[in-house]
């Protein structure tokens, strides 16, 4: 366990230094929320998911859903790392004739189920796939990973009431509740605490922990596996820019991206001079 | 007369019939289910009908959901929800992937009658006809609604299909054939034609019998999918006739007499006449006196062609 742990926390090192060289050479795209998420993102497609990059559409694969799409980031470098396409390709990220679109786009990129970005969509499609592979009898499980500002619309909780009706337990939501969003601070701008209450309201199994903390967020992933007759939501406190000391906890490293001057003392930050 | 049924009623008789045909199809519903019909799928596959209580947004979610695991799913409530309060579900979840979904929406138009307004859609067909990738879809009557759920089925993509409340009266023959994107002549003729969608062929139909008596001929071309618009049997009904008057049950924005102005103006200019709900709101009353408080009929539509004629 500890070995795998220490090599999914390398793994999610190596992550945040392709996330922060991505967007550099990108110039526009969401730092802070990929930053953030990444350590789940790593946890899912490097160990507890099953998934095939040579064959994205393989029916044995789990699902991902990245209902916050706008880290579109943190999901493509780990396609790109687990192998679905050149890591090359990151570089052309948001540029005219890429299939790395601002947001995640199932048409063009290889790994990616749904069309999300536009935000608290993603929840009801997580859904919608767990009832239908529940209905092939299929025993895949569905990861949905949302924001904590993303809880503010309202169809995150149609979807929420829909899959505690329906008693999916193929389905795990995590909550990447970094505390912050584009206006500010999420308790400011439109509060959602108590997330873990509001869902368990819902008929939701609730897990909470550190979301950097990888032995725990594979320790709840297994767990969340084992709650029966539901649908789980692991609540993820995390830190918006984790990693880089100066993007962490701020709202201004919301959708901006790090600049020339700052990419060699971000890399730096991550233990990569290679710059 | 011919015989009538309501084309929501032929949609739930033939979805019944493709489940049967098809284990993929699953079938959604927002708390309308005995009124969109979808019930009767329900009650025949009731582990493949979904009941998502009055949540609209996240019935569309749902659905794209279980289309990207293969499912075929037919989505269904009143027009004016699955346009209106699902509107960027549909666009995002469903038309811009590509999903496979099927939005089935009934009671579109002012002839869902006492209702009023606020349940009165007359603009969905506009707002569905501007998302790309999107298949518009709106029948007559219930035989080519029965052919065209079929055609719907078969084909992978996002589709809109726009259902009726009312009964409206039988035109197409049993053996009728829809093919998605292609326009229909019922009635041949030559001074001028009806472009028509919905329960207005019907009244086209009656208005060609009725101007045939005054030494007209009329000639009524059916447009059963006003996306992708059937250009080439519009045009030519330009070329040969000479005037155009289109006719839905719908507002004169953006819908069907929009998409066939789109096409004269730039293929064939010929005096055009529109007839539809002329930008504005519907209202409570019976369907039938809707329909004449909004010039939806065959008599307004002999009076128009009859002034477009003088403009000849």
């Amino acid at each position: 366990m500890n070995e795998l742990v220490t090599h999914l926390e390398e793994k999610a090192r190596q992550l945040r230094v392709a996330i922060v060289k991505t967007l550099h050479a990108s110039q526009s795209g969401h730092t802070g929320g990929s930053l953030s998420a990444i350590d789940m993102v790593t946890a899912l497609y490097f160990h507890k998911m099953r998934h095939n990059p040579t064959d994205p559409a393989w029916e044995g694969r789990d699902r991902f859903v990245l209902c916050k799409g706008h880290a579109a980031p943190a999901q493509y470098v780990a396609l790109a790392e687990a192998g679905y396409f050149p890591r090359e390709d990151l570089m052309m990220l948001r540029r005219l004739g890429s299939h790395l679109q601002g947001h995640p786009d199932s048409k063009g990129t290889p790994g990616v189920e749904v069309c999300t970005g536009s935000l608290g969509q993603g929840l009801s499609m997580a859904v919608g796939m767990a009832l239908g592979l529940r209905l092939d009898q299929r025993d895949n499980r569905v990861y949905a990973l949302l924001g904590d500002g993303e809880l503010q619309e309202g169809q995150v909780w149609e979807a929420a009431m829909a899959a505690a009706h329906y008693k999916v337990d193929n389905l795990c939501a995590m909550v990447d509740a970094n505390g912050l969003q584009i206006d500010g601070e999420v308790t400011k701008v439109m509060n959602v605490n108590p997330i873990a209450d509001k869902f368990r309201a819902f008929g939701w199994q609730t897990l909470e922990i550190d979301g950097h903390d990888m032995a725990a967020i594979l320790a709840a992933l297994d767990q969340a596996e084992t709650l029966k007759g539901g649908p789980t939501v692991i609540v993820a406190r995390t830190v918006k820019g984790k990693g880089v000391s100066f993007f962490e906890n701020k709202a201004a490293y919301h959708g901006v991206t790090p600049s020339d001057e700052e990419l060699p003392r971000a890399l730096e930050c991550l233990g990569c001079f290679e710059e | 007369m011919s015989s009538m049924i309501a084309t929501r009623d032929a949609y739930g008789e033939t979805l019944a019939e493709l489940g049967g045909e098809d284990p993929r199809i699953v079938v959604l519903d927002a708390d309308l289910s005995g009124s969109t019909k979808t019930g009767v799928f329900a009650k025949k596959f009731p582990e493949r009908f979904f009941n998502m209580g009055i949540a609209e947004a996240n019935m569309v979610g749902t659905a794209a959901g279980l289309a990207a695991v293969g499912k075929v799913p037919f989505v269904s409530t009143f027009a004016i929800f699955a346009v209106g309060r699902a509107w960027e579900q549909v666009r995002q979840s469903v038309a811009y992937p590509k999903a496979n979904v099927k939005i089935v929406a009934t009671h579109g138009g002012v002839t869902v009658g006492e209702d009023g307004g606020s349940h009165q859609s007359v603009e969905d067909v506009a707002i569905m006809r501007a998302v790309p990738n999107m298949t518009v879809i709106v029948p007559a009557d219930g035989v080519e609604t029965k052919a065209a759920i079929r055609a719907v089925a078969a084909y992978k993509g996002p589709v809109y299909v726009r259902l009726g409340r009312n009964k409206v009266p039988t035109i197409f023959p049993a053996d009728y054939r829809f093919e998605i994107g292609k326009g229909t002549e019922l009635v041949a003729g030559t001074d001028l034609t009806f472009v028509t969608t919905g329960l207005m062929t019907a009244q086209a139909v009656a208005a060609a019998e009725q101007l045939k008596k005054e030494g007209v001929s009329a000639r009524v071309v059916h447009i059963g999918t006003v996306k992708p618009l059937d250009q080439e049997i519009i045009v030519k009904a330009a070329r040969e006739t000479g005037a155009i008057v289109t006719a839905e049950e719908h507002s004169i924005v953006g819908g069907l007499g929009s998409a066939v102005a789109e096409v004269l103006a730039e293929q064939c200019p010929v005096p055009l006449k529109r007839v539809g709900v002329n930008d504005r709101f519907g209202t409570s009353g019976k369907a039938e006196e809707l329909l004449k408080y909004f010039g939806l009929t065959a008599e307004n539509l002999v009076e128009t062609g009859r002034e477009l004629l003088a403009r000849k």
